[in-house]
């Protein structure tokens, strides 16, 4: 099914992107929340988008999700236009996410988490009467995904036990159980401690061949060692894009953000 | 996952259900026929109930519109008895297609709506199936209508009351079994996943409210046939089975027993029938007249069940919502 979906041309030199926005326009009243973004993901890069508290980093995922419609521009992801297309449609695109504020089903344990995510990329779920409990397709899925995160050991435990860095854990657990071929990952390090966002980092750098990823990060250091490219969005508009290199030696970005980082 | 053999929930669902499935002998023996047909009445709105728990319990979404199938199910059958049509092959597909019919109807409105607006829409719509059925003059309005029971020639005669009351025992056992295996299934899995985090269930690639509408239409087929069989069993259909007051009294026999519990329904719809069948005659006796207020003595349990034992009475057997 996802093979069918676009023409990939591994080929040229600069792939063609995988999620690219023309223009995109959101307003909120008299606020400008995303002005003109255009901006794009290849396959198999990490591009990082930063900017201070209100820039709009939250908007703009919401609206490549699906979740918020833009104003105007567009949407292409994988060769489509899917600026209309429902949430559901584009996961199903292979357009993955992580949610800034922890989003897991609290009241199902870890491993019950992960076999719904794998559950929903594996053809419709009208069916009534099997025990999910007992369907080893999913159930043997859903453990190599907690292995992978190395959640391995906490399956059976009710995710509202699990401590915060593990619910980040399960959260990514979750989005890759789709196997995306993009991810959009809204600050997976919020919350975390030293140690764990350094995990994240090597995780997050070995699972970059596999897909490509969209991050919102304020951890500088993490975003720095990941990111092959670095977006920078204030009020909205974006004022730099380049390189890490490029952007640690931009003016105007040491003014508007790195100079509060570092001052 | 295996559960001991003795342990309390068990023994008492496996005595409520031996009870319930030697009713009509015990009641002949003990010459009682009355609680035969209070039986029936539970048995009849036990069905309802475990239609309206996949929606309320596993969907979380609080339909107050409930009743509405009593309705559809039950004049269904009454119209096309009243038109001379008294084959149960034909009345009760076509009830169920009338009920399945005003399910995709009402969900695919309502549940565009959340929260409190969904709970005023479907009320809104059950409203409007009273107001329809009280218009219509030519059965009987606001008077309602006598019928006579479905017939089902060669197979059952619905007029023997113990027939009729196993032939509901054993849809009830079905729809509890069904349900039973929903909750756990993907199915169900999906639909307990939205209560618990919409957005999340979007997120992962689903699209949520086609599974609610199913939802709704699963539970609206099986209120569709409590309906039938309630219509069947008082020979009788009026806008009154359709109240708003009979759709609060189902909210209250699924939270009372135990909302998103298999057996929950029962127990609730057991309590609800025998509380009310016991208050009565103990006011009455404290002072002739107050049976007719038993509520002002079930409100205040409501208010202490919902207080102290949110699971309801599955909780307090030790069951877990699924």
């Amino acid at each position: 099914m996802r093979a069918a979906a676009s023409p990939r041309c591994w080929g040229s030199v600069v792939p063609e992107p995988l999620l690219s926005t023309d223009r995109l326009v959101k307003r909120f009243g008299g606020l400008l929340a995303t002005d003109n973004v255009s901006i794009d993901v290849r396959p198999g890069e990490i591009h990082a988008l930063i900017g201070p508290n209100g820039a709009g980093k939250t908007t703009l995922i919401g609206q490549l999700t699906g979740n918020l419609a833009p104003d105007s521009g567009t949407i292409r992801f994988a060769g489509r236009d899917v600026t209309r297309l429902p949430t559901h449609a584009r996961v199903r695109l292979g357009l993955g996410r992580s949610f800034q504020i922890t989003s897991v089903l609290r009241e199902f344990s870890a491993i019950d988490n992960v076999a719904l995510a794998v559950q929903a990329h594996d053809g419709h779920s009208f069916r009534f009467l099997r025990d999910v409990r007992r369907d080893r397709k999913l159930r043997e899925a859903a453990q190599r995904g907690l292995d992978a995160v190395g959640l391995g050991a906490r399956a059976a435990a009710e995710a509202s036990a699990l401590s915060h860095g593990e619910q980040r854990q399960l959260e990514i657990a979750m989005a890759l159980a789709g196997e995306p071929r993009l991810l959009l990952l809204d600050e997976p390090m919020a919350g975390m401690g030293v140690e764990e966002s350094q995990r994240l980092v090597a995780f997050l750098q070995a699972l970059k061949s596999r897909c490509g990823m969209l991050l919102i990060e304020h951890d500088m250091d993490a975003v720095f060692a990941l990111a092959d490219r670095i977006t920078v969005l204030v009020y909205g508009r974006i004022i730099a894009s380049g390189t890490p290199d490029e952007i640690r030696a931009h003016p105007e970005v040491r003014q508007a953000y790195l100079g509060e980082e570092t001052a | 996952m295996s559960e001991p053999l003795l342990s309390p929930r068990v023994l008492v669902t496996a005595l409520l259900l031996a009870v319930l499935a030697a009713l009509p002998l015990l009641t002949q023996a003990f010459d009682q026929r009355y609680l035969l047909s209070v039986g029936t009445r539970i048995v009849i709105w036990s069905i309802a109930a475990v239609s309206l728990n996949i929606i309320l319990g596993y969907g979380g979404l609080v339909s107050f519109g409930h009743a509405a199938f009593f309705g559809i199910g039950g004049y269904a059958v009454g119209i096309l008895s009243a038109e001379g049509i008294q084959n149960g092959w034909v009345q009760w597909p076509v009830a169920l297609a009338a009920s399945i019919l005003w399910a995709a109807l009402v969900g695919a409105l309502s549940l565009r709506t959340r929260g409190v607006y969904f709970i005023m829409i479907t009320l809104a719509f059950a409203q409007l199936v009273y107001y329809l059925a009280s218009g219509l003059e030519a059965y009987g309005g606001d008077d309602g209508l006598n019928i006579s029971r479905s017939r089902f020639p060669g197979l059952l005669d619905l007029r023997d009351k113990a027939t009729f009351y196993w032939l509901c025992f054993a849809l009830l056992c079905a729809s509890l079994w069904f349900c039973g295996r929903l909750a756990h299934s993907r199915f169900g899995a999906v639909l307990r996943g939205a209560r618990s985090n919409e957005l999340r269930m979007q997120a992962l690639g689903f699209p949520v409210f086609r599974y609610r509408l199913v939802a709704c239409i699963v539970a609206g087929a099986l209120g569709g046939l409590a309906g039938i069989l309630l219509a069947n069993e008082g020979a009788y259909v009026s806008p009154a089975m359709m109240s708003w007051v009979k759709s609060g009294d189902l909210i209250v026999i699924v939270v009372l027993g135990g909302i998103g519990v298999r057996f929950g329904p029962l127990y609730g719809a057991v309590a609800f029938f025998a509380l009310e069948e016991l208050l009565k005659p103990a006011l009455d006796l404290m002072h002739k007249g107050w049976g007719e207020y038993w509520q002002i003595v079930f409100g205040p349990l409501l208010v202490l069940i919902a207080l102290y034992a949110r699971g309801g009475i599955a909780s307090l057997l030790g069951f877990r919502r699924a």
